[in-house]
């Protein structure tokens, strides 16, 4: 499995825009770090970005290596390998250079200045985005056909999952705000892996304080064990369905 | 070795392969010709298992293709165009190969790899430079010595003289030429039919998506007086009415004068 993601792996290593979305990450944190004086507020920024910039550099740089390889993952089709390993081959590839992007870029200015709780959770956080996103956009180009729907489907996702959803969620809350409605929200933020990151790196700041009622729940919930495993849970689902639906759409594709 | 049984291709609203039909030994050198877009790349990447047929079978080697993919093994594939990742260097492309079939990097020659087409292209010069800036020409010859590394039984080349220079045309055609001594099967598709002239025994005639026929060269000539294949193509579709239009232009085609 590892002797094509290996070359994978280095040829991405090299490229430029990995390199320059390394930077971009350490310079944003170290900044931040630097600018604010409390460094729980520097968290607070972070994690915006985190939240904004990580999916859709996923997203977006996984459809275009997809669409970009495609001569080569059709050369590899040629050799005595199956579908299943080129394409899982691909997404270690893929998703192992942009976890090490994310590590160098903010992982190591975060335990520089922020080594706690909070610091370990936005860290968690993160790369499980990238694995979820780059996940997602490789279910995404496996479907569809050409560069400009992949890369137009990709970033239509990354709209729903950042903007739409949560636009979607208050329109829910403020229709049924006579019912106590405390069980679903807590159930339609994990319908979305960018919300799950939020409240769980939310929880973990002082902030969530005042958050109200629902924040009081979501602390009970999410600060247990149960919470965290739930995440976790929650979280590789959101790995793992994607993936597979690629995987058995790519099998039957024809190349 | 392979056999293709009732095969047929739909993409769309376009019929792609229309119930081939056929079957290949070892020793043939098949030359796969049509206009373009017959169906001809497709029957290849079938045969690889990359285009999944509608119905039919196809068998290599008595093996029924179907997601075990231990049987292109034995397979050499060139393809149209070549593509690499933009880093990899050209060196690496030989080497992952080689690990993907599990040859040892000490010792190759316990494996059967076939250094030859490297060595004649001179690739080893350019072992180092990354893909990216390698011009068409040189990713075409790095596409054959792929094809050829591993000593397959079964060739497959798609258009292998397209964009290539004079001399490594040359030296590819020899390459081909030695390997149909070995008696193995080679499949060809080129529109450059000189090209084929000295290389192939066999000829399948395809448009739009249907086989029109599968012949030996000799059977060929025989039928219509001639010895050059453009030539004797020609007659027979003219006699047929097929796409004349495609005739004319192969027509067009000089042919330096040697006779198969």
């Amino acid at each position: 499995m590892m002797k094509l993601s290996k070359y994978v792996l280095y040829d991405i290593l090299r490229s430029k825009i990995v390199i320059a979305y390394t930077l971009f990450l350490f310079v944003v944190s170290i900044s931040m770090f630097q600018m604010e004086e409390n460094s729980s507020k520097a968290m607070l920024s972070l994690l915006n970005i985190v939240l904004i910039v990580l999916p859709l550099v996923s997203l977006v740089f996984t459809t275009i290596h997809y669409y970009n390889s495609y001569e080569f993952i059709e050369l590899m089709s040629s050799q005595p390998m199956s579908r299943t390993r080129i394409l899982l081959s691909e997404f270690a590839g893929v998703s192992i250079s942009l976890l090490s992007a994310f590590f160098l870029g903010v992982g190591i200015p975060v335990l520089l200045f922020s080594a706690d709780a909070t610091g370990f959770a936005l860290l968690f956080t993160g790369m499980s985005l990238t694995l979820v996103f780059t996940s997602i956009a490789f279910f995404a180009s496996v479907v569809a056909r050409d560069k400009a729907r992949g890369i137009g489907f990709a970033l239509l996702l990354w709209f729903y999952f950042a903007l739409i959803y949560d636009g979607l969620v208050l329109l829910i809350l403020f229709s049924f705000s006579d019912y106590p409605l405390e069980k679903l929200t807590l159930l339609l933020s994990a319908l979305n892996p960018i919300d799950l990151g939020r409240i769980f790196i939310m929880l973990k700041m002082d902030i969530s304080a005042l958050m109200g009622y629902t924040g009081a729940l979501y602390k009970d919930f999410f600060g247990s064990g149960t919470g965290i495993i739930f995440t976790a849970g929650i979280m590789s689902l959101w790995i793992v369905l994607p993936l597979w639906l690629a995987v058995r759409k790519f099998r039957k594709k024809d190349l | 070795m392979i056999r293709i049984e009732n095969i047929n291709k739909r993409f769309r609203k376009l019929q792609v392969l229309d119930n081939i039909s056929a079957s290949f030994t070892k020793g043939q050198v098949v030359s796969l010709i049509g206009p373009n877009g017959s169906g001809k790349t497709t029957l290849i990447k079938s045969i690889l298992g990359m285009v999944r047929p509608d119905n039919g079978k196809i068998y290599v080697d008595k093996q029924l293709i179907n997601n075990d993919p231990s049987y292109r093994e034995k397979i050499g594939y060139m393809p149209q165009i070549g593509r690499y990742p933009d880093n990899m260097k050209v060196g690496q492309l030989f080497k992952m190969l080689q690990n993907i079939r599990n040859v040892p990097a000490e010792k190759p020659d316990s494996y059967r790899v076939d250094k030859m087409l490297i060595k004649e292209f001179e690739l080893e010069k350019i072992f180092e430079k990354p893909m990216r800036t390698l011009s068409g020409g040189t990713r075409q010859k790095v596409s054959a010595a792929v094809a050829f590394l591993f000593d397959p039984a079964i060739l497959i080349l798609d258009e292998p003289t397209a964009g290539l220079d004079p001399l490594s045309s040359e030296i590819l055609k020899e390459k081909i030429l030695a390997e149909k001594k070995k008696n193995k099967l080679i499949l060809i598709t080129s529109h450059i039919l000189s090209d084929l002239d000295e290389l192939t025994t066999h000829i399948m005639y395809m448009q739009e998506g249907k086989m029109q026929f599968f012949k030996d060269i000799e059977a060929l000539q025989e039928e219509t007086g001639e010895l050059r294949l453009g030539k004797a193509i020609a007659r027979i579709m003219k006699g047929e009415q097929f796409n004349s239009e495609w005739i004319d232009k192969m027509m067009e085609i000089k042919n330096d004068g040697k006779i198969y």
